[in-house]
């Protein structure tokens, strides 16, 4: 019965989604108010309706309710709980219900909270956002039931991936979906002001607390993505430019790129047609990384089951979205009146800078994503690797970081080059004194990259905080300080980046139970080999002590084996010291009862993480700042009304 | 000259789904076979990779017989499992020669001594650039040289019990 009701309201849902378009249609083309005052109700019942649907098939991962095909084919009776309902969306028609979800709820959201917009933008925003989801009801309805049953059902289900039982899993995918998804908020809205022609500083305002969220939550969901991929997969990497972790990255670019125009628009009216375009790639950047990703178009030459009929379907949709998006930009855009102008010297520019460098990356990135397919069009086979995306978008990023420290010490609308520098010349003095320590202690030891990263980081850290300067730190607007703080995150995480890449020490080495071994300060004491079990895996666990500085404490990496599916895991083991972390994997048993044994010891690692973390606050901050100047406008109009 | 550029993003994008179309419904091909098939083996000489076997020069594959070279490595699990198909290759008269990839010696001898040892001579490739310039992709892989020091056949994967008697046709075509 779960499963129809699950159905039903997902069949409903897409059924709501279909009327709130009609209804915003007619109600715009024939002046209709009532049709339009029947718009929110519906966009929130619509919402209510995939939430609700989203819950029950938690429910069923919950009971175990193996007659339900996706329940049988991704989960264990055996599983821990947090992993049965994690289990969820750890699959493609789950991860799809989870998007339509938070799609339905976006747009409830926006029905219920949005008070700034235009009425007639509002409408056809709440209208375009029904027909995105539409396309995605569709896919699911048709091409990935997730409440599709099994007869007979099977005793047991299949067991989920390994790597996917982990903590990191539960929380992860929804945020970075949140995010993801959320953008589609800022695409609606593009549309939205496209067709009544409202593009303007009010849509900026109203469209910037959405992208902020959505972007806060990607932040998490990509540092969070990160941590687990360099926990679970016990590489020792934290990045490895897959393409399924670029697939987040772009998006997030773009609507990096999109916060700081948005801004510009926002506060000088400028960069109109700009921002209405980066507002609608960054959702297209969401929906083109999905397709990447479930099509398993980039993947061919791996051995995973793909479904070529998904694919298509994907395709098919981005077609009328992206497309019709861009061609609906490129007809109406002679309505977008030109913005205001700005000085070469200005606030402006900078962010001008920063948004044309932040779409370059995009664009590499995008570039090299999909080189495999360029190539292969051409009739070769190619496929480019980590170096060629550090040695391309390392240089510009680090471009980007000097914009970065600039941007927030330049004046709005007109500045002096003089001034300016001016202000830029104690995190410059900063950055010389770092380079000549670096140069002092680690010259020809590191690479030219992580030497410039770390130069800049340090800049950059002393630049960010610098408009905090001579202010009453009290009395400064609470999104001043989500800036400051965001930037020096950036600085935060570069600085890991750069010292793991300049100064991780990294040893192999085959011990038997009894050995030592000895790397960059540590030393590691090989006790024994104990095998152990848990809920649904069995491991064989190394027992060690790692010691440095006469302090010694107990670490257990494992390998792990997993009964449903047969798999392996390794678990490292991680010792965290403010100064960085040790990173110790259990390989393969070697010849004679020696094991091999992966020590990392990587000086700062933990930035790069602090520094995502730090940027998402920064974000919370300018939201929480913005959105409060309204509720205390209002609260002021209502006192004033009661007066 | 504005029209133009105002069309550009969708014409990029129209451009990406086309890119799209092609990749989904090309016919996939899950096997990259080297371009070096017909041609002289690029010159190499590789360090001894087990400690009882002298190491591997091209020269050592050019002299008037037909080898067979085993792409290898002793943490290769395909590679354990097409050893009694190598030995039987060894039993039926073949020359085999092999290149360990990305390994350690006593990591080789180990493996040998556990999976037998059907080679005259083993290189040992730690950083895969031999590997690399003749077109192989992965391991286990096997090749068959003339004797004249050209590739004449490429098997990728490891070599199946139906495999033995079509590679040991090959070497023989190559006499």
């Amino acid at each position: 019965m779960i499963a129809e009701a699950g159905l039903a309201a997902l069949w409903l849902a897409a059924a709501l989604a279909l009327l709130q378009l009609a209804f915003v249609w007619f109600g715009l083309t024939t002046d209709k108010e009532d049709l339009l005052q029947s718009v929110r109700p519906v966009a929130v019942a619509q919402g209510a309706l995939t939430l609700v649907a989203f819950l029950l098939l938690i429910l069923l991962f919950w009971q175990s309710d193996m007659s339900v095909a996706l329940v049988a084919a991704n989960s264990h009776s055996m599983k821990p709980l947090l992993y049965k309902i994690a289990g969820t969306w750890g699959n493609h028609e789950g991860s799809m219900l989870l998007w339509v979800t938070v799609m339905g709820a976006a747009g409830m959201a926006v029905a219920l909270f949005e008070r700034a917009l235009e009425r007639r933008a509002h409408m056809a925003t709440l209208g375009a956002q029904a027909a995105i989801s539409m396309g995605f009801y569709a896919f699911l309805l048709f091409a990935s039931n997730p409440f599709a049953r099994l007869n007979p059902s099977p005793p047991d289900g299949q067991g989920l991936n390994p790597l996917l039982q982990d903590p990191g899993l539960a929380f992860h995918p929804p945020t970075l979906y949140l995010g993801y998804v959320g953008l589609s908020v800022a695409f609606s809205f593009a549309v939205g002001a496209l067709l009544t022609g409202q593009v303007n500083a009010a849509f900026a305002k109203a469209m910037r607390p959405w992208v902020l969220g959505a972007w806060v939550l990607l932040t998490l969901g990509i540092t969070a993505g990160s941590y687990w991929a360099y926990y679970e997969l016990g590489w020792g990497g934290w990045w490895f430019w897959d393409p399924v972790e670029n697939a987040s990255l772009m998006p997030w670019l773009a609507a990096t790129a999109l916060l700081h125009s948005a801004t510009v628009l926002a506060t000088r009216d400028a960069l109109r047609a700009w921002t209405v375009m980066l507002a609608v790639v960054a959702f297209s950047m969401s929906m083109v990384g999905t397709f990447l990703v479930r099509s398993g178009i980039l993947t061919s030459v791996h051995a995973f089951a793909v479904d070529p009929t998904r694919g298509t379907f994907i395709l098919i949709l981005l077609a009328i979205y992206i497309g019709g998006a861009l061609a609906l930009f490129a007809l109406r855009v002679d309505s977008v009146r030109e913005g205001a102008q700005f000085d070469p010297v200005s606030r402006e520019t900078m962010l001008v800078l920063n948004n044309l460098l932040l779409v370059v990356i995009l664009g590499l990135v995008l570039i090299g994503t999909l080189y495999p397919l360029l190539t292969e069009a051409m009739g070769y086979k190619v496929s480019v690797g980590p170096p060629y995306f550090d040695r391309i978008v390392g240089p510009i990023a680090i471009i980007l970081m000097i914009v970065l420290a600039a941007g927030p010490l330049t004046r709005w609308r007109r500045d002096s080059a003089a001034a300016v520098g001016k202000r830029v010349l104690i995190p410059a003095g900063v950055a010389v004194i770092a380079t000549l320590v670096l140069a002092v202690l680690a010259w020809g030891r590191i690479g030219v990259l992580p030497f410039l990263g770390l130069v800049t980081a340090a800049g950059v850290a002393v630049a960010s905080i610098a408009p905090l300067w001579k202010r009453k730190l009290l009395r400064t607007p609470l999104f001043t300080w989500g800036m400051v703080i965001a930037h020096l995150g950036c600085a935060v995480s570069l600085a890991g980046m750069a010292a793991d890449s300049a100064f991780t020490v990294e040893k192999l080495a085959a011990a038997k139970p009894g050995d030592v071994i000895q790397t960059a300060g540590w030393t590691l004491r090989f006790d024994a080999i104990t095998p152990i079990a848990g809920d649904n895996w069995t491991a064989l666990q190394a027992d060690m002590r790692a010691e440095r500085g006469g302090r010694s404490t107990a670490i257990h990496p494992q390998a792990r084996f997993f009964t449903t599916p047969p798999t392996g895991t390794t678990e490292a083991a991680l010792l965290t010291r403010w100064d960085g972390q040790l990173y110790v994997v259990l390989g393969q048993e070697a010849d004679q009862g020696r094991w091999q044994v992966r020590v990392w010891w990587k000086p700062f690692v933990t930035l790069i993480w602090l520094g995502g973390i730090l940027i998402a606050l920064g974000g919370v901050l300018a939201l929480v700042g913005r959105e409060r100047r309204g509720w205390i406008a209002k609260f002021r109009r209502r006192e004033a009304m009661a007066a | 000259m504005k029209r133009l550029l105002i069309w550009l993003p969708f014409l990029l994008f129209a451009g990406f789904v086309l890119l799209f179309v092609l990749g989904m419904f090309k016919p996939d091909d899950r096997v990259i076979t080297s371009k070096l098939v017909g041609q002289p083996l690029p010159a190499f000489a590789l360090p001894a990779g087990a400690s009882d076997r002298p190491g591997l020069s091209s020269t050592d594959l050019a002299t008037g017989e037909p080898h067979l070279l085993n792409i290898f490595a002793s943490w290769c699990v395909p590679c354990a499992a097409e050893a009694p198909q190598l030995l039987a290759l060894k039993q039926a008269g073949a020359k085999i020669d092999a290149i360990a990839i990305r390994d350690a010696r006593p990591d080789v001898d180990g493996f040998l001594k556990r999976w037998g040892n059907p080679y005259d001579r083993i290189g040992l490739d730690a950083r895969s650039s031999v590997q690399l310039a003749l077109g192989s992709s992965g391991v286990p892989e096997t090749f068959v040289i003339d004797g004249k020091g050209r590739i004449v056949h490429q098997h990728i994967g490891d070599i199946r019990e139906e495999n033995v008697p079509e590679i040991l046709a090959k070497l023989r075509a190559a006499r």
